[in-house]
């Protein structure tokens, strides 16, 4: 302060030198308004970094500990990368899950109750967008109001009329309520189909009626065409969905019985100990339970879906950008 | 005054064209109407009738005992275990929804500059959606990959229990401690968010910076608004999520209930907790819906205040009337019985 109000002019111009070099410092490092410093830039990179460190971690943890022999595990020196690739592990967790056969169930259960969910929502989804009807207000208060409700409070009913009907541990209870536009998560589907048509423009359809085309034709040939992203999505998510559950899998579709037809991964993963234990004493395989045999069963219910988004990985980053959820 | 009567009686007959196309809408909707029916409502029914019986499965039959009030009183003041895996739920929503919410935005915020490798990133961050599910989610936390080693969660939790009553100071100890999954929680979040973000328009910003405003107040003044309903959307879809999740204690108190041998237990036990779950899930919904919803922006809520004032004035105004006419009529009656007697100027009243 007192050297840039001296009145020496010698001084006072050295000051502004300096000035002129610690504000450049400055603006390199927090930028402008125009454009982002170094630091700024630092900072930003970093915390990314870190977060998606964060991110990876349990997958990490998971891979490394299920690569891990007996020895690596009680070696203390060991921590991240086993001595050897140990894959033992992997080939026990697999006898034990039945890889191959679950893995196929897994398939079916997810993927027709997606097809149905996927062509029925779409249909909804287009009569709540295009046309205008008596009630259709309510009729979506009902919907959202459908997607707020826990499932457990009419899981009970639905579970005893399933048993009457005696579809429970059949596929036929995951099937049902798809047809009828109550599958997993339908709600959701269903918005993102609203939303999706109503961007459609209204002259299209109009053009395709004047061309004579019924409402039906009109449908298939213009709205389903023309939504094909939202498709996409809900293709992905209700497949990813129907993967992932556990709760309702094991109540409809596997039955809670003992010996069950129908499971997927995501159930063997959560009988993995017991049914590991069995197979064990009758010296099936080769080592006792621990976690690497663990992480590794781990590994293997995720590895399918984890190939799939390393594939369709555009879809799936782009799906909720092309879903319309966000409005335009 | 009778124009807009009319007006307001007058509704327009739908044509022929449009009960067409309505009928077309509802056959387009019939199947999902007919799901609301045999899945949500009767379901729903049903599991109101349930909750006031004592449920007994036998091989030849199902017996309903009527219970009244007795499995509510059972499931508060018998066990323990029900009420308090209720408050806990309550609490580590009320704390974890806003975590979530305030982390996808941050995310997506810093996502959403210009930032190379932008899609490894939303590659990453998208990642847990595809793998979360319940049994998976167990067994990472079981073997201890959900926390991470280098964190102090004690240090954290006696470092806030210094400010903070003790029970603050453990949930968010227990936040630390179960940070990843907290942050895996987060994935379509910080999607839904970014895709909001780059649809605000450049022009607003351009014009704020020219105005002198800096990036602190752009955001609270032109993103946080813009993308406010968004917000709303991830607090509702965040809590649905933890709600239903196989994580959630109380799905899984619901599911042994249902399934229990007991003979007090059962499916009348299960659906009068599933309803009370369902009541708590919803009043939560409501309680963030009513902090973030939209409320009316000033112009509207200008509008409306107009519009009241003209119906009041209308009021008034037929009010005025009708006092008028009945005053003519009584003077005129009065006139007729001689009641007034006004000046005819003949000189003296």
């Amino acid at each position: 302060m007192s050297a840039g109000t001296s009145t020496k002019p010698t001084t006072a111009a050295g000051t502004i030198k300096s000035v002129l070099t610690k504000d450049k410092l400055r603006r390199f490092v927090f930028g402008t308004r125009e454009r982002t410093g170094v630091g700024q830039q630092i900072l930003v990179y970093g915390l990314l970094i870190c977060i998606g460190f964060v991110y990876l971690y349990p997958i990490l943890y998971m891979i490394s500990t299920s690569l891990m022999s007996m020895e690596d595990l009680l070696d203390t020196s060991v921590k991240w990368i086993p001595g050897s690739v140990y894959l033992q592990n992997y080939r026990d967790a697999a006898k034990s899950m039945e890889f191959w056969k679950t893995f196929g169930k897994s398939i079916a259960i997810s993927a027709v109750p997606t097809l149905c969910n996927v062509v029925i929502c779409m249909m909804v989804g287009y009569g709540f967008a295009k046309y205008d009807f008596k009630g259709r207000k309510i009729m979506m208060g009902i919907l959202i109001f459908s997607y707020i409700l826990p499932s457990q409070v009419t899981m009970i009913p639905t579970y005893v009329l399933y048993n009457k009907m005696g579809i429970v541990g059949t596929l036929w209870s995951f099937i049902l309520p798809a047809v009828f536009g109550h599958g997993l998560n339908a709600p959701i589907f269903i918005l993102i189909f609203y939303q999706f048509f109503r961007q459609v423009p209204k002259v299209l359809m109009e053009a395709a009626s004047i061309d004579g085309a019924g409402h039906l034709k009109t449908f298939f040939r213009i709205a389903v065409p023309s939504a094909i992203p939202a498709i996409i999505t809900v293709v992905l998510f209700s497949f990813v969905w129907y993967w992932n559950e556990a709760y309702l899998t094991s109540l409809y579709v596997q039955g809670l019985s003992g010996d069950a037809f129908w499971t997927n991964l995501v159930i063997a993963v959560k009988d993995f100990d017991m049914s590991f234990n069995t197979k064990a004493s009758v010296g099936d395989t080769a080592t006792s339970l621990n976690e690497s045999v663990r992480m590794a069963a781990t590994a293997l219910s995720i590895m399918p879906l984890f190939v799939m988004y390393l594939v369709l990985q555009r879809h799936f980053v782009e799906s909720i950008d092309r879903s319309g959820i966000t409005g335009e | 005054m009778s124009d807009l009567k009319k007006e307001k009686k007058r509704v327009r007959k739908p044509g022929k064209l449009e009960k067409r196309e309505a009928r077309m809408g509802y056959l387009f909707v019939a199947p999902w109407l007919i799901g609301v029916v045999a899945f949500l409502l009767y379901p729903l029914g049903q599991s109101f009738r349930y909750m006031w019986y004592n449920i007994r499965i036998t091989p030849v039959e199902t017996k309903f005992i009527w219970y009244g009030t007795q499995n509510f009183s059972q499931i508060w003041l018998e066990s323990a275990e029900f009420p308090q895996g209720l408050v806990t739920y309550i609490w580590k929503t009320i704390v974890e929804v806003p975590i979530i919410v305030v982390f996808a935005l941050i995310i997506a915020m810093m996502l959403n500059g210009k930032i190379r490798l932008r899609g490894f990133f939303r590659l990453l961050f998208f990642l847990p959606v595809i793998i979360v599910s319940g049994p998976v989610m167990n067994m990472l936390v079981s073997e201890g990959a959900a926390t991470i080693p280098a964190m102090n969660v004690q240090a954290i939790v006696s470092a806030f229990g210094r400010f903070l009553p003790d029970k603050a100071a453990s949930s968010v100890g227990e936040i630390f401690s179960n940070m990843i999954m907290t942050l895996w929680y987060s994935g379509v979040q910080i999607l839904i968010f970014l895709s909001a973000l780059q649809k605000v328009d450049p022009a607003l910003y351009e014009a704020a910076k020219i105005d002198g405003g800096s990036g602190w107040e752009c955001f609270w003044k032109i993103t946080l608004p813009t993308i406010k309903p968004m917000v709303l959307l991830n607090a509702i879809y965040t809590i649905i999520f933890m709600s239903s999740n196989e994580q959630n204690e109380l799905i899984n108190m619901i599911k042994n209930a249902m399934f229990s041998g007991t003979k007090e237990k059962g499916y009348g036990y299960a659906s009068a907790m599933a309803w009370m779950y369902s009541i708590v899930v919803t009043l939560v919904v409501v309680l963030f819906f009513l902090l973030l919803g939209s409320k009316k922006d000033k112009y509207d809520r200008a509008v409306r205040r107009y519009r009241r004032q003209q119906k009041r004035e209308a009021r008034l105004q037929k009010k005025i009337q009708r006092r008028s006419k009945r005053n003519a009529r009584k003077y005129a009656s009065g006139v007729r019985r001689n009641k007034y007697k006004t000046y005819d100027g003949s000189g003296d009243y």
